[in-house]
Protein backbone atom coordinates (compact mmCIF):
# COMPACT_ATOMS: atom_id res chain seq x y z
CA UNK A 1 0.00 0.00 0.00
CA UNK A 2 1.18 3.48 -0.82
CA UNK A 3 0.00 6.34 1.32
CA UNK A 4 0.36 9.87 0.01
CA UNK A 5 0.31 12.77 2.45
CA UNK A 6 0.01 16.47 1.62
CA UNK A 7 2.00 16.06 -1.57
CA UNK A 8 2.73 19.39 -3.26
CA UNK A 9 4.78 20.21 -6.34
CA UNK A 10 5.05 23.49 -8.20
CA UNK A 11 6.78 24.27 -11.48
CA UNK A 12 7.39 28.01 -11.31
CA UNK A 13 3.91 29.53 -11.01
CA UNK A 14 2.09 26.35 -11.99
CA UNK A 15 0.89 24.15 -9.15
CA UNK A 16 1.04 20.66 -10.58
CA UNK A 17 0.13 18.90 -7.33
CA UNK A 18 -1.85 20.72 -4.67
CA UNK A 19 -1.75 19.02 -1.27
CA UNK A 20 -2.69 15.56 -2.48
CA UNK A 21 -3.53 13.11 0.31
CA UNK A 22 -4.84 9.64 -0.48
CA UNK A 23 -4.19 5.94 -0.17
CA UNK A 24 -3.48 3.37 -2.85
CA UNK A 25 -4.28 -0.06 -1.36
CA UNK A 26 -2.80 -3.43 -2.41
CA UNK A 27 -4.68 -5.87 -4.67
CA UNK A 28 -6.09 -2.94 -6.55
CA UNK A 29 -6.03 -1.87 -10.12
CA UNK A 30 -6.38 1.84 -9.81
CA UNK A 31 -7.20 4.15 -12.68
CA UNK A 32 -5.61 7.57 -12.42
CA UNK A 33 -7.70 9.81 -14.62
CA UNK A 34 -8.24 13.48 -15.27
CA UNK A 35 -7.98 16.02 -18.06
CA UNK A 36 -4.67 16.93 -19.71
CA UNK A 37 -2.38 18.84 -17.39
CA UNK A 38 -4.26 17.78 -14.26
CA UNK A 39 -1.10 16.45 -12.58
CA UNK A 40 -1.49 12.72 -13.26
CA UNK A 41 1.96 12.26 -14.70
CA UNK A 42 3.53 14.48 -12.04
CA UNK A 43 1.93 12.31 -9.36
CA UNK A 44 3.16 9.14 -11.06
CA UNK A 45 6.65 10.58 -11.53
CA UNK A 46 6.77 11.70 -7.88
CA UNK A 47 6.08 8.14 -6.76
CA UNK A 48 8.78 6.96 -9.16
CA UNK A 49 11.30 9.48 -7.85
CA UNK A 50 11.79 11.12 -11.25
CA UNK A 51 10.23 14.35 -9.97
CA UNK A 52 11.07 15.67 -6.51
CA UNK A 53 7.97 16.98 -4.68
CA UNK A 54 8.32 20.27 -2.78
CA UNK A 55 6.36 19.14 0.27
CA UNK A 56 4.62 16.08 1.64
CA UNK A 57 5.38 12.43 2.01
CA UNK A 58 4.87 9.19 0.12
CA UNK A 59 4.80 6.29 2.56
CA UNK A 60 5.39 2.72 1.39
CA UNK A 61 5.74 -0.05 3.97
CA UNK A 62 6.08 2.52 6.75
CA UNK A 63 8.90 4.42 5.06
CA UNK A 64 8.96 7.76 3.33
CA UNK A 65 10.19 6.88 -0.15
CA UNK A 66 10.93 10.39 -1.41
CA UNK A 67 14.61 10.34 -2.35
CA UNK A 68 14.88 6.63 -1.56
CA UNK A 69 16.38 4.83 -4.53
CA UNK A 70 16.08 1.30 -3.09
CA UNK A 71 12.29 1.48 -3.31
CA UNK A 72 12.55 1.40 -7.09
CA UNK A 73 13.38 -2.30 -6.98
CA UNK A 74 9.76 -2.92 -5.95
CA UNK A 75 8.21 -0.75 -8.63
CA UNK A 76 7.81 -1.34 -12.34
CA UNK A 77 7.22 1.60 -14.63
CA UNK A 78 5.90 1.64 -18.15
CA UNK A 79 6.20 5.14 -19.59
CA UNK A 80 3.72 6.62 -22.04
CA UNK A 81 6.41 7.09 -24.66
CA UNK A 82 9.29 4.78 -23.89
CA UNK A 83 12.57 6.39 -24.82
CA UNK A 84 15.65 4.24 -25.00
CA UNK A 85 19.23 4.67 -26.17
CA UNK A 86 18.72 4.69 -29.92
CA UNK A 87 21.70 2.73 -31.12
CA UNK A 88 21.20 -0.19 -28.75
CA UNK A 89 19.25 -3.27 -29.78
CA UNK A 90 16.31 -4.74 -27.86
CA UNK A 91 18.54 -7.59 -26.75
CA UNK A 92 21.24 -5.23 -25.50
CA UNK A 93 18.72 -3.15 -23.53
CA UNK A 94 17.17 -6.21 -21.89
CA UNK A 95 20.59 -7.70 -21.12
CA UNK A 96 21.90 -4.42 -19.76
CA UNK A 97 18.99 -3.91 -17.37
CA UNK A 98 19.18 -7.54 -16.22
CA UNK A 99 22.94 -7.20 -15.78
CA UNK A 100 22.71 -3.96 -13.79
CA UNK A 101 19.89 -5.20 -11.57
CA UNK A 102 21.54 -8.57 -11.13
CA UNK A 103 18.29 -10.20 -9.96
CA UNK A 104 17.77 -13.88 -10.55
CA UNK A 105 13.97 -14.00 -10.31
CA UNK A 106 12.62 -12.86 -13.66
CA UNK A 107 9.11 -12.74 -15.04
CA UNK A 108 9.47 -13.07 -18.80
CA UNK A 109 5.81 -13.84 -19.55
CA UNK A 110 5.32 -10.66 -21.51
CA UNK A 111 8.45 -10.77 -23.63
CA UNK A 112 7.52 -14.37 -24.49
CA UNK A 113 3.91 -13.47 -25.24
CA UNK A 114 4.99 -10.54 -27.43
CA UNK A 115 7.65 -12.83 -28.99
CA UNK A 116 10.32 -10.20 -28.44
CA UNK A 117 13.05 -12.85 -28.75
CA UNK A 118 12.55 -12.76 -32.52
CA UNK A 119 13.36 -9.03 -32.55
CA UNK A 120 16.36 -9.00 -30.22
CA UNK A 121 18.80 -7.82 -32.90
CA UNK A 122 16.71 -4.78 -33.92
CA UNK A 123 17.95 -1.37 -32.81
CA UNK A 124 15.59 0.83 -30.80
CA UNK A 125 15.76 3.46 -33.52
CA UNK A 126 14.16 1.16 -36.07
CA UNK A 127 11.22 0.09 -33.90
CA UNK A 128 7.62 1.19 -34.42
CA UNK A 129 5.80 2.91 -31.56
CA UNK A 130 3.88 -0.26 -30.76
CA UNK A 131 6.98 -2.45 -30.55
CA UNK A 132 8.67 0.12 -28.30
CA UNK A 133 5.59 -0.08 -26.06
CA UNK A 134 5.97 -3.86 -25.95
CA UNK A 135 9.59 -3.46 -24.81
CA UNK A 136 8.47 -0.96 -22.14
CA UNK A 137 5.78 -3.35 -20.91
CA UNK A 138 8.18 -6.29 -20.84
CA UNK A 139 10.69 -4.22 -18.83
CA UNK A 140 8.05 -2.99 -16.36
CA UNK A 141 6.96 -6.54 -15.51
CA UNK A 142 10.41 -8.14 -15.80
CA UNK A 143 11.47 -8.09 -12.15
CA UNK A 144 8.07 -9.10 -10.75
CA UNK A 145 7.62 -5.79 -8.85
CA UNK A 146 5.02 -5.30 -6.12
CA UNK A 147 3.81 -2.01 -7.56
CA UNK A 148 3.22 -1.30 -11.25
CA UNK A 149 2.81 2.15 -12.74
CA UNK A 150 1.48 2.02 -16.28
CA UNK A 151 1.14 5.27 -18.22
CA UNK A 152 -1.30 4.88 -21.13
CA UNK A 153 -0.31 1.20 -21.41
CA UNK A 154 -2.46 0.17 -24.34
CA UNK A 155 -2.11 3.26 -26.53
CA UNK A 156 -0.32 2.22 -29.70
CA UNK A 157 -0.62 -1.53 -29.11
CA UNK A 158 -2.45 -3.75 -31.57
CA UNK A 159 -5.62 -5.53 -30.32
CA UNK A 160 -3.82 -8.85 -29.78
CA UNK A 161 -1.08 -7.21 -27.71
CA UNK A 162 -3.68 -5.18 -25.80
CA UNK A 163 -5.44 -8.42 -24.88
CA UNK A 164 -2.17 -10.00 -23.71
CA UNK A 165 -1.31 -6.97 -21.58
CA UNK A 166 -4.79 -6.77 -20.02
CA UNK A 167 -4.69 -10.42 -19.08
CA UNK A 168 -1.28 -9.94 -17.53
CA UNK A 169 -2.51 -6.93 -15.53
CA UNK A 170 -5.47 -8.93 -14.16
CA UNK A 171 -3.17 -11.83 -13.29
CA UNK A 172 -0.81 -9.56 -11.35
CA UNK A 173 -3.72 -7.89 -9.56
CA UNK A 174 -4.99 -11.28 -8.40
CA UNK A 175 -1.55 -11.85 -6.86
CA UNK A 176 -2.18 -8.91 -4.53
CA UNK A 177 -0.22 -6.25 -6.37
CA UNK A 178 -1.01 -2.59 -6.65
CA UNK A 179 -1.37 -1.48 -10.26
CA UNK A 180 -1.82 2.16 -11.19
CA UNK A 181 -2.96 2.91 -14.73
CA UNK A 182 -3.15 6.38 -16.25
CA UNK A 183 -5.40 6.54 -19.23
CA UNK A 184 -7.81 8.68 -21.16
CA UNK A 185 -9.61 5.79 -22.78
CA UNK A 186 -12.25 5.04 -20.16
CA UNK A 187 -13.94 2.25 -22.12
CA UNK A 188 -10.82 0.07 -22.07
CA UNK A 189 -10.51 0.48 -18.30
CA UNK A 190 -13.98 -0.95 -17.64
CA UNK A 191 -13.01 -4.59 -17.22
CA UNK A 192 -9.66 -3.80 -15.59
CA UNK A 193 -9.90 -1.30 -12.79
CA UNK A 194 -11.33 -1.69 -9.31
CA UNK A 195 -10.91 1.92 -8.17
CA UNK A 196 -10.72 5.37 -9.71
CA UNK A 197 -8.64 8.34 -8.64
CA UNK A 198 -9.78 11.51 -10.36
CA UNK A 199 -7.58 14.60 -10.55
CA UNK A 200 -8.22 18.08 -11.81
CA UNK A 201 -5.91 21.10 -11.83
CA UNK A 202 -3.51 19.48 -9.41
CA UNK A 203 -6.21 18.62 -6.90
CA UNK A 204 -7.62 15.24 -5.99
CA UNK A 205 -11.37 15.21 -6.60
CA UNK A 206 -12.11 11.67 -5.45
CA UNK A 207 -10.62 8.23 -4.88
CA UNK A 208 -13.46 5.70 -4.97
CA UNK A 209 -13.93 2.03 -5.72
CA UNK A 210 -15.93 0.98 -8.77
CA UNK A 211 -18.75 -0.28 -6.54
CA UNK A 212 -19.05 3.08 -4.82
CA UNK A 213 -19.15 4.84 -8.18
CA UNK A 214 -21.82 2.49 -9.55
CA UNK A 215 -23.94 2.93 -6.45
CA UNK A 216 -23.60 6.69 -6.52
CA UNK A 217 -24.48 7.08 -10.19
CA UNK A 218 -26.55 4.02 -10.97
CA UNK A 219 -24.47 3.52 -14.10
CA UNK A 220 -22.81 0.20 -14.86
CA UNK A 221 -20.19 1.42 -17.30
CA UNK A 222 -17.24 3.37 -15.96
CA UNK A 223 -17.31 5.92 -18.76
CA UNK A 224 -20.97 6.74 -18.16
CA UNK A 225 -20.45 6.91 -14.40
CA UNK A 226 -17.55 9.35 -14.73
CA UNK A 227 -19.43 11.42 -17.29
CA UNK A 228 -22.42 11.66 -14.94
CA UNK A 229 -20.27 12.76 -12.00
CA UNK A 230 -18.58 15.40 -14.08
CA UNK A 231 -21.95 16.73 -15.25
CA UNK A 232 -23.58 16.76 -11.83
CA UNK A 233 -20.60 18.42 -10.11
CA UNK A 234 -19.55 21.10 -12.54
CA UNK A 235 -16.13 22.22 -11.41
CA UNK A 236 -15.37 25.85 -11.83
CA UNK B 1 28.71 1.36 -10.94
CA UNK B 2 31.35 -0.57 -12.89
CA UNK B 3 28.65 -2.12 -15.07
CA UNK B 4 27.11 1.24 -15.93
CA UNK B 5 30.55 2.68 -16.77
CA UNK B 6 31.14 -0.30 -19.03
CA UNK B 7 27.91 0.33 -20.95
CA UNK B 8 28.66 4.05 -21.26
CA UNK B 9 32.13 3.39 -22.67
CA UNK B 10 30.68 0.84 -25.10
CA UNK B 11 28.07 3.39 -26.17
CA UNK B 12 30.67 6.13 -26.70
CA UNK B 13 32.93 3.86 -28.74
CA UNK B 14 29.98 2.83 -30.91
CA UNK B 15 29.45 6.45 -31.99
CA UNK B 16 32.96 6.55 -33.55
CA UNK B 17 33.39 10.29 -32.88
CA UNK B 18 35.87 9.48 -30.16
CA UNK B 19 37.91 7.40 -32.60
CA UNK B 20 37.97 10.35 -34.99
CA UNK B 21 39.23 12.53 -32.13
CA UNK B 22 42.06 10.11 -31.37
CA UNK B 23 43.03 9.94 -35.05
CA UNK B 24 42.97 13.75 -35.34
CA UNK B 25 45.27 14.11 -32.32
CA UNK B 26 47.54 11.40 -33.67
CA UNK B 27 47.83 13.11 -37.04
CA UNK B 28 48.58 16.49 -35.44
CA UNK B 29 51.23 14.99 -33.15
CA UNK B 30 52.98 13.08 -35.93
CA UNK B 31 52.94 16.09 -38.27
CA UNK B 32 54.33 18.40 -35.59
CA UNK B 33 57.15 16.03 -34.65
CA UNK B 34 58.10 15.34 -38.26
CA UNK B 35 58.06 18.98 -39.34
CA UNK B 36 60.36 20.25 -36.59
CA UNK B 37 64.04 19.35 -36.71
CA UNK B 38 64.34 18.97 -32.94
CA UNK B 39 61.85 17.12 -30.80
CA UNK B 40 62.00 19.95 -28.23
CA UNK B 41 60.52 22.42 -30.71
CA UNK B 42 57.98 19.81 -31.76
CA UNK B 43 56.88 19.41 -28.17
CA UNK B 44 56.53 23.17 -27.81
CA UNK B 45 54.22 23.40 -30.84
CA UNK B 46 52.28 20.40 -29.61
CA UNK B 47 51.68 22.06 -26.22
CA UNK B 48 50.08 25.09 -27.87
CA UNK B 49 47.84 22.90 -30.00
CA UNK B 50 46.89 20.57 -27.18
CA UNK B 51 45.93 23.46 -24.92
CA UNK B 52 43.46 24.72 -27.54
CA UNK B 53 42.00 21.52 -28.98
CA UNK B 54 41.72 19.28 -25.92
CA UNK B 55 39.54 21.66 -23.85
CA UNK B 56 37.37 22.49 -26.86
CA UNK B 57 36.64 18.92 -27.90
CA UNK B 58 36.27 17.72 -24.30
CA UNK B 59 33.69 20.33 -23.40
CA UNK B 60 31.65 20.09 -26.61
CA UNK B 61 31.68 16.31 -26.88
CA UNK B 62 30.65 15.79 -23.24
CA UNK B 63 27.85 18.36 -23.34
CA UNK B 64 26.40 16.82 -26.50
CA UNK B 65 26.83 13.32 -25.13
CA UNK B 66 24.98 14.16 -21.90
CA UNK B 67 22.08 15.71 -23.84
CA UNK B 68 21.90 12.79 -26.25
CA UNK B 69 21.85 10.35 -23.33
CA UNK B 70 18.67 11.75 -21.82
CA UNK B 71 16.83 8.52 -22.56
CA UNK B 72 19.64 6.49 -21.08
CA UNK B 73 19.66 8.63 -17.93
CA UNK B 74 15.87 8.33 -17.60
CA UNK B 75 16.07 4.58 -17.99
CA UNK B 76 18.74 4.39 -15.28
CA UNK B 77 16.86 6.71 -12.92
CA UNK B 78 13.79 4.45 -13.02
CA UNK B 79 15.98 1.55 -11.82
CA UNK B 80 17.03 1.13 -8.18
CA UNK B 81 20.33 2.98 -8.63
CA UNK B 82 21.43 6.05 -6.70
CA UNK B 83 21.40 9.19 -8.80
CA UNK B 84 24.89 9.94 -7.55
CA UNK B 85 26.06 6.60 -8.94
CA UNK B 86 24.45 7.31 -12.32
CA UNK B 87 26.02 10.76 -12.64
CA UNK B 88 29.47 9.63 -11.48
CA UNK B 89 29.31 6.68 -13.88
CA UNK B 90 28.66 9.10 -16.71
CA UNK B 91 31.59 11.25 -15.64
CA UNK B 92 33.92 8.29 -15.38
CA UNK B 93 32.72 6.69 -18.61
CA UNK B 94 33.22 9.86 -20.66
CA UNK B 95 36.52 10.58 -18.89
CA UNK B 96 37.87 7.10 -19.52
CA UNK B 97 36.98 7.19 -23.21
CA UNK B 98 38.34 10.71 -23.81
CA UNK B 99 41.51 10.20 -21.78
CA UNK B 100 42.17 7.02 -23.70
CA UNK B 101 41.76 8.90 -26.98
CA UNK B 102 44.21 11.55 -25.72
CA UNK B 103 46.77 9.00 -24.58
CA UNK B 104 46.62 7.26 -27.95
CA UNK B 105 46.60 10.47 -29.98
CA UNK B 106 49.21 12.48 -28.09
CA UNK B 107 50.75 10.18 -25.48
CA UNK B 108 51.96 7.57 -27.95
CA UNK B 109 53.82 9.96 -30.33
CA UNK B 110 55.30 11.85 -27.36
CA UNK B 111 56.59 8.59 -25.95
CA UNK B 112 58.18 7.74 -29.30
CA UNK B 113 59.70 11.12 -30.20
CA UNK B 114 60.29 12.89 -26.93
CA UNK B 115 60.20 10.57 -23.96
CA UNK B 116 61.45 12.79 -21.17
CA UNK B 117 60.16 14.59 -18.07
CA UNK B 118 58.42 17.29 -20.11
CA UNK B 119 56.79 14.74 -22.38
CA UNK B 120 55.39 12.86 -19.39
CA UNK B 121 54.22 16.12 -17.81
CA UNK B 122 52.44 16.99 -21.08
CA UNK B 123 50.55 13.70 -20.98
CA UNK B 124 49.57 14.20 -17.33
CA UNK B 125 48.50 17.79 -17.89
CA UNK B 126 46.56 16.82 -21.03
CA UNK B 127 44.63 14.15 -19.16
CA UNK B 128 43.92 16.56 -16.27
CA UNK B 129 42.77 19.11 -18.83
CA UNK B 130 40.40 16.54 -20.36
CA UNK B 131 38.97 15.67 -16.93
CA UNK B 132 38.56 19.36 -16.04
CA UNK B 133 36.60 20.27 -19.11
CA UNK B 134 34.36 17.20 -18.91
CA UNK B 135 33.59 18.22 -15.34
CA UNK B 136 32.75 21.78 -16.44
CA UNK B 137 30.67 20.45 -19.34
CA UNK B 138 28.60 18.30 -17.01
CA UNK B 139 27.93 21.29 -14.80
CA UNK B 140 26.75 23.28 -17.84
CA UNK B 141 24.59 20.37 -19.02
CA UNK B 142 22.89 19.79 -15.67
CA UNK B 143 21.94 23.44 -15.25
CA UNK B 144 20.44 24.02 -18.67
CA UNK B 145 17.46 22.01 -19.91
CA UNK B 146 17.80 23.27 -23.45
CA UNK B 147 20.37 21.45 -25.57
CA UNK B 148 21.37 24.40 -27.76
CA UNK B 149 21.84 26.61 -24.72
CA UNK B 150 23.89 24.00 -22.91
CA UNK B 151 26.26 23.60 -25.86
CA UNK B 152 26.41 27.39 -26.28
CA UNK B 153 27.40 27.79 -22.64
CA UNK B 154 30.08 25.15 -23.14
CA UNK B 155 31.59 26.97 -26.15
CA UNK B 156 31.47 30.28 -24.28
CA UNK B 157 33.28 28.81 -21.29
CA UNK B 158 36.00 27.51 -23.60
CA UNK B 159 36.27 30.87 -25.37
CA UNK B 160 36.47 32.62 -22.02
CA UNK B 161 39.27 30.46 -20.67
CA UNK B 162 41.35 30.30 -23.84
CA UNK B 163 41.02 33.91 -25.08
CA UNK B 164 38.98 36.38 -23.06
CA UNK B 165 40.56 35.60 -19.70
CA UNK B 166 44.09 36.25 -20.94
CA UNK B 167 43.04 39.55 -22.46
CA UNK B 168 41.51 40.52 -19.15
CA UNK B 169 44.66 39.63 -17.18
CA UNK B 170 46.87 41.45 -19.68
CA UNK B 171 44.70 44.54 -19.38
CA UNK B 172 44.90 44.39 -15.61
CA UNK B 173 48.67 43.98 -15.58
CA UNK B 174 49.18 46.94 -17.91
CA UNK B 175 46.85 49.15 -15.96
CA UNK B 176 48.57 48.38 -12.67
CA UNK B 177 52.14 47.98 -13.92
CA UNK B 178 53.39 50.60 -11.48
CA UNK B 179 52.25 48.49 -8.55
CA UNK B 180 53.47 45.24 -7.08
CA UNK B 181 50.75 42.83 -8.25
CA UNK B 182 52.64 39.57 -8.72
CA UNK B 183 50.56 37.83 -6.08
CA UNK B 184 47.32 38.96 -7.72
CA UNK B 185 48.49 37.69 -11.10
CA UNK B 186 49.35 34.38 -9.51
CA UNK B 187 45.90 34.00 -8.00
CA UNK B 188 44.22 35.10 -11.23
CA UNK B 189 46.08 32.47 -13.22
CA UNK B 190 44.97 29.82 -10.78
CA UNK B 191 41.44 30.75 -11.81
CA UNK B 192 42.04 29.53 -15.36
CA UNK B 193 42.76 25.82 -15.87
CA UNK B 194 44.24 26.39 -19.35
CA UNK B 195 46.66 29.08 -18.12
CA UNK B 196 47.83 27.02 -15.20
CA UNK B 197 48.50 24.07 -17.52
CA UNK B 198 50.43 26.23 -19.96
CA UNK B 199 52.58 27.69 -17.20
CA UNK B 200 53.26 24.29 -15.69
CA UNK B 201 54.52 23.00 -19.03
CA UNK B 202 56.47 26.04 -20.18
CA UNK B 203 58.24 26.50 -16.87
CA UNK B 204 59.40 22.95 -17.14
CA UNK B 205 60.55 23.61 -20.71
CA UNK B 206 62.56 26.66 -19.78
CA UNK B 207 60.93 28.65 -22.53
CA UNK B 208 59.95 31.65 -20.46
CA UNK B 209 60.21 33.96 -23.46
CA UNK B 210 57.13 32.29 -24.91
CA UNK B 211 55.10 32.43 -21.74
CA UNK B 212 53.68 35.85 -22.31
CA UNK B 213 52.74 38.30 -19.64
CA UNK B 214 50.55 36.00 -17.60
CA UNK B 215 53.30 33.50 -17.10
CA UNK B 216 56.24 35.84 -16.62
CA UNK B 217 55.62 36.36 -12.93
CA UNK B 218 55.61 32.65 -12.34
CA UNK B 219 59.25 32.04 -12.96
CA UNK B 220 60.28 32.96 -9.43
CA UNK B 221 57.41 31.46 -7.48
CA UNK B 222 56.56 28.34 -9.42
CA UNK B 223 59.83 27.16 -10.90
CA UNK B 224 60.49 24.32 -8.48
CA UNK B 225 58.85 21.08 -7.51
CA UNK B 226 56.49 22.89 -5.14
CA UNK B 227 55.29 25.00 -8.05
CA UNK B 228 54.39 21.96 -10.14
CA UNK B 229 52.60 20.46 -7.18
CA UNK B 230 50.60 23.65 -6.58
CA UNK B 231 49.62 23.68 -10.24
CA UNK B 232 48.43 20.09 -10.17
CA UNK B 233 46.46 20.65 -6.98
CA UNK B 234 44.84 23.66 -8.65
CA UNK B 235 43.88 21.51 -11.66
CA UNK B 236 42.48 18.83 -9.36
CA UNK B 237 40.30 21.48 -7.71
CA UNK B 238 39.11 22.43 -11.20
CA UNK B 239 38.03 18.82 -11.70
CA UNK B 240 36.49 18.29 -8.27
CA UNK B 241 34.51 21.47 -7.66
CA UNK B 242 32.38 21.59 -10.86
CA UNK B 243 31.78 17.84 -10.60
CA UNK B 244 30.63 18.17 -7.00
CA UNK B 245 28.31 21.07 -7.87
CA UNK B 246 26.82 19.15 -10.80
CA UNK B 247 26.31 16.06 -8.61
CA UNK B 248 24.41 18.12 -6.07
CA UNK B 249 22.19 19.62 -8.75
CA UNK B 250 21.53 16.29 -10.50
CA UNK B 251 20.48 14.70 -7.20
CA UNK B 252 17.56 17.11 -6.92
CA UNK B 253 16.71 17.58 -10.57
CA UNK B 254 13.26 16.85 -12.05
CA UNK B 255 13.78 14.79 -15.16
Amino acid sequence: MISIQQLTKTFGKLTALDQISTELPDSTCLALIGPNGSGKTTLAKSILGIVHPDKGQIIYKGKNIIGDFAFKSSIGYMPQIGRYPENMTIGQILDMIKDIRGEKHLDEDLSDAFSLNKLLHKTMRSLSGGTTQKVSAALAFLFDPEVLMLDEPTAGLDPVAQGILKEKILLEKSKGKLIVITSHILSELDDLVSAVLYMQEGKLLFNKTIEQLREQTGQVRLSSAIAQIMQSNPIS
Amino acid sequence: MKKIIKYIIADILRSKIIIGYAVLLLMISLTVFNLQPSSGKGLLSLISIVLIIVPLISIIFSTIYIYNSREFIELMVSQPIKRKTIWLSFYMGISAAMSLAFVIGVGLPVMIYSCNAIGILLIIVGVLQTLTFISIAMLAAVYSKDKARGIGIGVLIWLYFSLIFDGFVLFLLFQFQDYQIDKLALILTGLNPIDISRILLLLKMDASALMGYTGAVFRASMGGQAGILTGIVDLLAWIGIPLWLSLRKFGKKDL
